[in-house]
């Protein structure tokens, strides 16, 4: 009996869409995020490649070419593309390098808040309660202070450098990481599946990790690549006031600094480290919000 | 509702010692004596150094200095500047005015345009307005502010010459004792002629450099809240009533859609905040922001202390009563 009724239904076609193809689908549409995402992927290659197409070194210094005027203006020349700086360095090659420097210090401050306030956040919500209000209070103390400002006061204590940049920097963003993982984990925890694992016997580390951890990752995901592009500016903003890395390394928002001097004269040194700054957290951020809607169900094909 | 206003209030109580605590560390971990720094290189004799150190209390052991921080800040004693021998409040409370007048006027700016932009994007969604608004407002949301104010100044302030490149007003031409500590309103009660223009124009750069984040956020944020509205039934029911389409938009829907928006209005202060640190130091605005920045400079921590503490305490008191009017506008939240 049971076979005639197999055979009676037409027959289904499952087509086997992995969730990576389902993703690419639902990205691509977004003409924007791809363009992002090939922009992004080009300043990684050139970050990487650096040290090969830099014409010169970063802080190579020709005495007899300070401040050249780039190609293309009056007085500009082949030798250097985007002409030089007040100290004779190849503004092209520092654009390079700094590319190099602010990848760096997102995908760090990314990588360390990332793990961090999973593990905080996790915490929240299954050390007890009182792990949760102090990690909650310490989290609404950063949030209430301005983040520059914090990142400043940071940066202050530990001395200007790149490392204490990242340090302030991840201290700042931090917040958003452990309250995203949190929230989606308590939304976890009181579902069905959840209690079955429990009931199951899975023990507590591996329902953590393993059960509820991979349902949380979506946002999480989404606030990764957001906060890659807000550490950059972040980062920029502290180098701009002094506070960041320090002169001679090629980071973009230290140049500007060093540029502002010659603000009348050479205005090309000032517009151009902004410019490589602006592309980067653009292309970023497009294709930040791209990932956010290709993973986000409710605004799948909407 | 008073309720709900004192559960409010009591979860600030907590925040405010954790920031005291941390405040207090931190500047205490500084490299650099700040004795050191006032008496200059050339040095003074060890009793002299003795004197200043008992002065600033710096001889007593850690844990005291903390509860005299502490029993300072109660009576509303936020300690003296080294560099300037000033009380940090006073310092502070005349320089605020100057950053609030800034942070009013790009709040302005980015409300009066952000609102009328993101709404426009949402009823015209997906055509080339919404699009070419959504790309500016991403350039905006990705903008580092001080290129941003530096390639205003190089443009519109240097090669055009159509405003000042920094400062509040000419003081040359200009002069009037402070009542207010707003410029505009200080200009105006002043009665020059051509005062008030002139604040004004000083404050156009600074505060489009303010406000273009702001602009960007709130532009975002009115077209989604909008386009969540514009698919309601009302605004069906209005539109098949024959209502004409703008009336529907302007007045049905955006009233609704701005719930949301204002409430993220309300958050943008601590962003405003980091952001007038930036402008400020751009634009040599006699605010808050850029007096930290020198504090910092000058290893003044005292000053940076109290000033992280006033700042902080601004942000998280405005905070408050963005929860509170939201909770007094919306009753579903009184009682969450």
């Amino acid at each position: 009996m049971a076979d005639v009724v197999v055979q009676d239904m037409p027959p289904t076609v499952i087509q086997d869409v992995s969730p990576l193809r389902a993703f690419w689908d639902a990205f691509k549409e977004n003409r924007g995020a791809v363009a992002g995402l090939f922009v992004v992927l080009l300043i990684v290659l050139i970050a990487i490649l650096a040290d090969v197409i830099a014409p010169y070194g970063p802080n190579e210094q020709f005495r007899d070419a300070v401040r050249v005027a780039p190609m293309w203006t009056d007085g500009g020349s082949g030798r250097f593309i985007l002409g030089t700086d007040g100290l004779g360095r190849d503004m092209l090659s520092r654009l390079i390098h700094g590319a190099r420097i602010s990848l760096f210090i997102g995908a760090a401050v990314m990588g360390v808040s990332f793990i961090i306030g999973v593990l905080l956040g996790l915490a929240c919500v299954s050390l007890g309660n009182t792990v949760d209000v102090v990690v909650t209070r310490l989290m609404d103390l950063i949030m209430a202070v301005p983040s520059l400002v914090l990142a400043i006061l940071v940066v202050a204590v530990l001395g200007p450098s790149l490392t204490n940049t990242i340090v302030a920097v991840t201290i700042v963003y931090l917040p958003r990481y452990v309250r995203l993982v949190r929230a989606s984990a308590l939304t976890e925890l009181g579902k069905d599946y959840v209690t079955a694992a429990r009931v199951a016997g899975v023990g507590p580390w591996r329902l953590m990790f393993t059960t509820v951890l991979p349902n949380c990752l979506s946002p999480l995901i989404v606030q990764a690549a957001l906060g890659v592009s807000d550490a950059i500016l972040e980062a920029a903003a502290l180098g701009f006031l002094g506070l960041g890395a320090q002169p001679p390394t090629a980071e973009w928002g230290t140049m500007l600094a060093d540029a502002r001097e010659f603000i009348r004269s050479n205005p090309w040194l000032v517009t151009l480290p902004g410019v490589a700054i602006l592309i980067t957290v653009v292309s970023i951020n497009l294709a930040g919000d791209g990932l956010r809607d290709a993973l986000d169900p409710k605004m799948r094909r909407s | 509702m008073l309720g709900f206003l004192l559960r409010r209030l009591a979860l600030t109580i907590p925040t405010f010692i954790a920031l005291m605590f941390v405040t207090f560390v931190a500047i205490r971990m500084v490299p650099g004596d700040p004795v050191e720094v006032r008496v200059g290189e050339r040095g003074i004799s060890a009793e002299r150094l003795e004197m200043f150190r008992h002065e600033l209390g710096l001889d007593q052991p850690v844990w005291k200095q903390f509860a005299d921080y502490a029993w300072q800040l109660a009576h509303g004693d936020f300690g003296s500047s080294i560099a300037t021998n000033q009380k940090v409040l006073t310092e502070f409370s005349a320089l605020f005015p100057a950053t609030i007048e800034l942070s009013v006027a790009g709040m302005l700016f980015a409300v009066l345009l952000g609102i009328p932009a993101g709404t426009i994007a949402a009823a015209r969604r997906g055509s080339i307005y919404d699009q070419t608004l959504m790309g500016l407002s991403v350039t905006g949301y990705s903008m580092p502010i001080f290129w941003w104010g530096l390639l205003l100044i190089m443009f519109v302030a240097e090669r055009w010459g159509l405003t000042p490149v920094s400062g509040r007003i000419d003081l040359i031409k200009y002069y009037f004792e402070p009542v207010t500590g707003f410029m505009v309103i200080d200009a105006w009660l002043s009665g020059q002629a051509g005062a008030v223009k002139d604040a004004l124009h000083h404050l156009v750069l600074p505060a489009i450099v303010l406000g273009t984040i702001p602009l960007a956020v709130i532009a975002r944020m009115t077209r989604s809240a909008m386009l969540e509205v514009l698919g309601e039934d009302y605004v069906r029911t209005a539109r098949a009533k024959g209502l004409p389409v703008w009336r529907v938009i302007s007045v049905h829907a955006l009233r609704n859609a701005l719930i949301p928006v204002v409430t993220i209005i309300g958050l943008q202060v601590g962003a405003l905040m980091a952001g007038a640190v930036l402008t400020e130091t751009i634009f040599s605005w006699p605010g808050v922001g850029k007096w930290l920045i020198e504090s910092i400079a000058r290893r003044d921590y005292p000053a940076l202390q109290g000033g992280v503490m006033l700042i902080s305490s601004v942000v998280i008191g405005v905070n408050l009563l963005v929860d509170l009017t939201y909770g007094f506008i919306n009753p579903r939240i009184r009682h969450g």
